[in-house]
């Protein structure tokens, strides 16, 4: 009998699929670095001139609108997503426990369009949101949220939150109550349990949660392309319009491949952080 | 002890701050359900007349029918294929060390960082370059890819709360590897297996962005048909589709968190 059962057998399926996943991403390194011929669907010879094209004003704008909507969503996704996890980990009634857990986390089995389709209705200039304040007197002219960077923020934060509140949830469940009774039996209030107790120890699951957002927002396609309508250009939306509407393919796979360096570095970034926390908070 | 002031002031407000938040989460269903009982063809809040029209409609447009049974075709092989693959490496992962265990680690965990449409780029460009038909095998492939990180989680997970001693029981008996894997191991990992499962079918019928890229007119799935018809129609046909698929998906999780507690299957109890 073999000491490893099984091995091959179980192994040689994820190999396969792991070596599809290796040719696609040599693909698009591949294309990067090939010219484009319009009209033909191979790309002509090697190249650098992909990655020169990069450093024209719409593509830097698209990464500076990609970077600005991570932060907002982030920042905005947090503040939310918080008391959201808070009261669900802590809720006492478990049917109380069990709505919020439903009704947060429904969204994340809806995907991307639905989610946007039903924002677009809210948004738009004779949506739901525009004619409420209207009828309530409060505006006479109806706000454009769509086509904007408000609006698609406002999508993304909701499309976001789903996943931020799991990571939170996370990791204010394996927080131990017990350090929580020990300062409020040495008299600390319940503000000051919290901010000197809770909020510290659940620092480790925000950075995490806020590294997720990132990932998320950053793949978002549907939200910008569809709230921003062209007007919010993000790289997925420009990566999209590249290849479908220009057929430049190489192009296209460069600006993928920077994206995808840039997500790998703030990654890295985050997960730096994330190991020297959980060597402060474990000894 | 009793509850001073602040104390109460403090509940109210974090009532008031969870109901705000909740209202935020569920506002735009609300409205698209309303939307979609507009008589008219253009929104108006609240609607001057309501009417089934649009749900008639979405069941007669071709292209949800079809879209949809693409979208169900693929999930159902995408997510077996994505579990046969996903809990065979979860197992080697969990029981053996082997080289280059960590590279395809990596690998296969990729997908949770590559952004969805860099994936799509990529097999597209891929499967021109092999002269690969773009049909629906291609998009199961792309699905399979997406989903698998989260079935090898949820299997791995499962094998690290497993109890060793009743397949070693088994074993001592005189029992073969494969008749304990059969009658032992499958059997109690089956929760795990259903629920990494069912995720990856869920997760790949919603799956929109990688598909876009890699679909053509005829294996287009429903997400992909729903989008193409925001950008040529503005009725509310879509709203229509919208509440029956939100309707579907909350009936589908009511079920399994039934069966496996939600909490459970997303680790945050």
């Amino acid at each position: 009998m073999t000491k490893r059962p099984f091995l091959g057998w179980f192994a040689s399926p994820s190999i396969l699929i792991a070596f599809g996943i290796a040719a696609s991403f040599l693909a698009i390194v591949q294309y990067s670095f090939r010219a484009n011929i319009p009209g033909a669907l191979d790309p002509g010879g090697f190249t650098l001139e992909n990655f020169t094209t990069l450093w024209k004003a719409i593509y830097g704008d698209a990464f500076l609108n990609t970077v600005l909507l991570c932060l907002w969503t982030a920042v905005f996704t947090l503040l939310i997503g918080y008391p959201l996890a808070y009261a669900m980990v802590r809720a006492r009634s478990v049917r109380l426990r069990s709505a919020i857990l439903l009704i947060s986390l429904t969204p994340l089995f809806l995907g991307e369009i639905v989610r946007t389709y039903s924002w677009m209705i809210v948004l738009g200039n004779r949506g739901f949101l525009n004619a409420a304040l209207m009828q309530m007197g409060l505006i006479d002219r109806p706000i454009p949220f769509m086509f904007t960077m408000t609006g698609v923020v406002i999508a993304l934060v909701h499309f976001t939150l789903p996943i931020v509140v799991v990571m939170l949830a996370a990791g204010l469940s394996h927080i131990d109550r017990n350090l929580e009774r020990a300062a409020t039996s040495l008299g600390a209030g319940r503000v000051r349990v919290f901010l000197t107790v809770t909020l510290p120890l659940s620092i480790p699951g925000i950075v995490a949660a806020t590294s997720t957002a990132f990932a998320w927002t950053f793949s978002a396609f549907a939200t910008p392309q569809m709230i921003g309508g062209g007007q919010v250009q993000t790289i997925s939306t420009l990566v999209y319009q590249v290849g479908f509407a220009s057929f430049n393919f190489p192009l296209a796979a460069s600006l993928s491949l920077t994206g995808l360096l840039f997500t790998v570095a703030v990654l890295a970034i985050f997960n730096t952080g994330i190991r020297r926390l959980e060597r402060i908070g474990g000894h | 002890m009793r509850k001073s002031l602040l104390d109460h002031l403090l509940d109210w407000a974090g009532r008031i701050v969870l109901i705000a938040i909740l209202a935020f989460v569920l506002l735009p269903f609300v409205v698209v359900a309303i939307a979609s009982f507009n008589d008219g063809a253009i929104l108006s809040f609240p609607p001057r007349e309501w009417s089934w029209r649009w749900y008639a409609n979405a069941f007669q447009y071709r292209d949800f029918g079809a879209g949809l049974t693409n979208s169900l075709k693929i999930a159902v092989f995408g997510a077996t294929i994505a579990l046969i693959a996903g809990a065979g490496f979860a197992y080697v992962l969990d029981r053996y060390e082997f080289r280059f265990k960590n590279t395809l680690n990596g690998i296969l965990m990729s997908p949770l960082i590559i952004p969805n449409f860099t994936i799509g780029l990529g097999l597209l460009i891929l499967s021109a370059a092999a002269s690969l038909p773009r049909n629906l095998w291609l998009v199961v492939a792309t699905h399979v890819v997406i989903v698998m990180p989260f079935v090898v989680r949820s299997v791995y997970v499962s094998l690290q709360n497993f109890e060793r001693r009743f397949e070693q029981a088994a074993e001592s008996l005189g029992g073969s590897p494969w008749h304990v894997l059969r009658t032992i191991t499958l059997p109690l990992l089956a929760p795990g297996l259903a629920s990494g499962g069912l995720f990856a079918a869920i997760l790949s019928f919603n799956e929109f962005t990688a598909s876009l890229f890699v679909v053509n007119q005829s294996t287009q799935t429903l997400p992909v048909a729903m989008y193409n018809y925001v950008r040529e129609y503005a009725d509310p046909t879509l709203a229509a589709v919208s509440v029956i698929y939100v309707l579907a998906v909350a009936v589908i999780l009511l079920i399994v968190h039934k069966f496996f507690r939600l909490e459970k299957v997303l680790n945050v109890e």
